[in-house]
């Protein structure tokens, strides 16, 4: 049978205008024309989308939990990015 | 200084503080088969399942009936596809799971292995079948592993349609004539066994259940939750004015909960091992929809190529 190698898709929801189009799930199509069918019937059933993206989600690199430190903690010493850190008298307003 | 700690102890305090776990993060290989032979399993269940009900479509009493029952068959192929997709994220390839379906390697719920003679059916089946997925799949929704517990949010939302509408056939027949009540007694006469049974082995008997306790695959144990279930369905019953088929029912003060009769589990492995009324009826229906559809696939490949040719030409034109 020849749908062994359909490929995978990954497949993204926006809702409405305004909001960013959001991860829902995978699913397997034989091209990207197909797949946004597929993805239509699947994950639109009751009026969740407006606009929907499939990416092959071989095209997808993610970054690997192990480098999770080297790359996030890095800013989690750098309170002073933050409004809160600064102590501004409540008198001053709008700030 | 507990220096050597284990991947498996490091696994548990993480799933302990009730944090996901993701594709990509590192899990013991028992916690990974175990999931898909659950989350398999669930979504084999949704696919097969589309067929007892899809036995009345053709002759729903109404047009009502009939586009409500079509929205609901296609809803169980949707959830069927989430949890496959959510399964393949454990590196599960999607052929291997059905090729697993139909050579009887791989279970679903013996639930649907029982016929629908009757149009009660397909109000029993919303009522108490999807009643009794729905109590395991809420619980379900907190599950540990990311892509399953998602899954399960959107599953859920759209169960309470399928047990809603169920509710309403029963209510329907309940408030006709003698023949219909009748018809729905007898169908609940069918189901109410089988659905207890959907929630699996009683405690005692359900070796794999601790460790899933323990990694939080599941929350909640068999029999709590078919407690639960029944607690729940009892009132829904009599609401209706038909008589739950277990003599042994009844409101426990001391417990705050009904005591019911016991399950006729010879009957549960049974099913289980294949011996249900419909198994092989129900693989043999998979088997010949898969390959009936294969010119459908091959087309669609057919196209694809075409398409991606086309794209090829007119890139190298300009």
């Amino acid at each position: 049978m020849s749908t062994t190698n359909w490929k995978l898709w990954e497949v993204f929801l926006r809702s409405k205008n305004g909001l960013s189009h959001k991860h829902v799930g995978s699913l397997h199509a034989p091209d990207s024309n197909m797949a946004i069918k597929n993805a239509r019937d699947v994950y639109t059933r009751r009026s969740e989308g407006i606009s929907i993206w499939v990416v092959p989600s071989e095209e997808i690199t993610a970054s690997s939990p192990d480098e999770k430190e080297a790359l996030f903690t890095p800013s989690d010493d750098k309170v002073y990015r933050h409004p809160t850190f600064y102590d501004i008298p409540d008198d001053v307003q709008h700030m | 200084m507990g220096t050597n700690v284990s991947l498996e102890d490091k696994f548990q305090s993480y799933v302990d503080a009730e944090k996901k776990v993701e594709p990509k993060n590192w899990m013991p290989e028992k916690y990974r088969r175990t999931l898909i032979r659950q989350i398999s399993q669930h979504a084999h269940s949704e696919i097969i399942g589309m067929q007892p009900e899809a036995n009345w479509i053709t002759r729903a009493p109404s047009l009502r009936a009939k586009l409500i029952l079509l929205a609901k068959v296609q809803d169980e192929a949707g959830h069927g596809l989430y949890l496959y997709s959510s399964a393949e994220t454990l590196g599960e390839p999607r052929d291997k799971m059905i090729a697993d379906l139909q050579s009887g390697k791989a279970k679903y719920s013996s639930i649907f292995n029982y016929p629908t003679p009757s149009w009660a059916d397909m109000g029993t089946i919303g009522w108490l079948v999807d009643g009794a997925a729905i109590q395991n799949q809420v619980m379900l929704t907190r599950t540990s592993y990311g892509p399953y517990a998602r899954a399960m949010v959107k599953i859920c939302k759209e169960e309470s349609f399928h047990q809603r509408q169920g509710y309403e056939v029963v209510m329907k027949l309940t408030q006709g004539t003698p023949e219909q009540i009748e018809m729905a007694q007898e169908s609940l006469n069918r189901w109410w066994w089988p659905s207890l049974m959907m929630f699996g082995p009683s405690d005692d008997n359900s070796p794999n259940s601790e460790q899933s306790m323990l990694w939080k695959i599941k929350r909640k144990s068999n029999d709590t939750l078919r407690q639960e279930f029944v607690d729940k369905t009892v009132p829904q019953a009599e609401y209706l004015g038909l008589t739950i088929p277990d003599k042994d029912l009844v409101w426990n003060e001391s417990r705050g909960h009904y005591d019911f009769g016991d399950i006729n589990w010879d009957e549960f492995y049974q099913v289980v091992k294949g011996n249900g009324p419909c198994n092989k009826e129900r693989i043999a229906h998979h088997v010949k929809a898969h390959e009936d559809g294969a010119w459908v696939r091959e087309a669609a490949n057919a196209f694809a190529e075409k398409q991606a040719k086309r794209k090829n030409k007119e890139a190298s034109a300009a």
